[in-house]
């Protein structure tokens, strides 16, 4: 029984995990000829949250067609549940040891979990400046660059698009940029 | 061809709601396996994003790599022996549309974002799942972002 539950709780390797998220672009097809991609679902909640007088025109169209894309993303959500809360990794993710190094380096201690508690311990300002930040810039990016990672990335390359070979090289850059040079910086100033 | 005609019952059979309410639940389950998946293979984890960003491992290259191949030769599949969708439409591809700055620009702003707090939007909704609150700070800039290129989009180039 606890070595059933060991085995629900660690985390899969690369080549288990990139297949079986490489099949939900054809999953998704063949349930419904949709192309896979979250960020869309961000348009989505603008179109249903906001007023009809102060609706720009990029959130005047009918979203109830999109719904398939709001259950989508409830289930992300009850995923986090399975994966996140009940079979939750009681170890802190193996990194590589320059990996851990480049983590520490920064202030940040290697801990059990998704998210290092520095970054979300709202007690600091400059937390919630970076998480603000960051979400402005990815809402903002994804919609100017026409989706993200599962739209570009994965669904996009794998189905040999030109312009998401460009936005996936330009995340790339970005984030490496950011990673690097930007967050550094910032977490230089928040703590 | 509303929903209020199926609220009332009069001109769609019971039949059609039940299929319409049917295939959103399959997308919920989509979003469940996707969702785990995500979790068990560490793309959601902080840690492993800015180890990617900084090339010191191959764990999230491998994921993205066999995740693009698979995607590529299960699509190629899909087409080639001609399947069809389940509600009996032939699988196509929406092609994006071309251009060169908004996937430059746009693609630069995301992975901007991307590297700070290490999450996409998929991880967004997973994160708050698995119980991350402080990512509901996360979710309501992003969907001030998106209003705001709704805002200026026009201005932008594209």
């Amino acid at each position: 029984m606890t070595e059933l539950l060991d085995l629900l709780r660690s985390p899969w390797p690369w080549y288990v995990g990139g297949p079986l998220i490489g099949l939900t672009v054809s999953l998704l097809l063949w349930l419904g000829n949709k192309s896979f991609g979250i960020s869309s679902n961000l348009r989505h909640a603008c179109a249903i949250l906001l007023p009809d007088a102060a609706k720009p025109d990029f959130f005047r169209y009918d979203w109830r067609k999109e719904r398939w894309n709001l259950m989508f993303a409830g289930g992300l959500i009850l995923g986090g549940i399975a994966a996140g809360v009940l079979f939750a990794n009681p170890e802190s993710t193996r990194l590589s040891a320059a990996g851990a190094q480049a983590i520490q380096a920064l202030g940040i201690q290697v801990r059990p979990g998704l998210v290092p508690v520095e970054l979300t311990d709202l007690t600091h300002f400059g937390v919630w400046v970076l998480l603000a930040f960051s979400g402005l810039l990815v809402g903002f990016g994804t919609r100017y660059g026409g989706g993200c990672t599962s739209g570009h990335a994965i669904t996009g390359l794998s189905t040999l698009q030109g312009p998401s070979l460009i936005a996936t090289v330009s995340f790339f850059v970005g984030g490496i940029l950011s990673a690097n040079f930007l967050l550094p910086l910032f977490l230089a100033v928040i703590r | 061809m509303t929903n209020s005609h199926n609220m009332t019952g009069i001109h769609d059979a019971p039949a059609s709601t039940t299929r319409t309410a049917t295939g959103l639940l399959a997308y919920l389950f989509a979003g469940l396996y996707f969702g785990v998946v995500l979790v068990k293979s560490e793309a959601t984890s902080w840690y492993r994003i800015q180890e990617m960003f900084r090339f010191e491992s191959f764990h999230m290259f491998g994921l993205i790599g066999s995740a693009v191949v698979t995607g590529m030769i299960s699509t190629t599949l899909l087409r080639r022996f001609g399947t069809r969708s389940r509600d009996g439409q032939i699988i196509a591809v929406t092609p994006k549309a071309k251009g060169w700055w908004r996937y430059i620009l746009g693609g630069l702003t995301f992975g901007v974002g991307w590297g700070l707090a290490g999450v996409c939007p998929g991880p967004i909704f997973v994160l708050l799942g698995a119980g991350v609150w402080p990512m509901l700070i996360v979710l309501a800039f992003a969907l001030l972002g998106t209003y705001l290129y709704g805002v200026l989009k026009d201005r932008l180039p594209h």
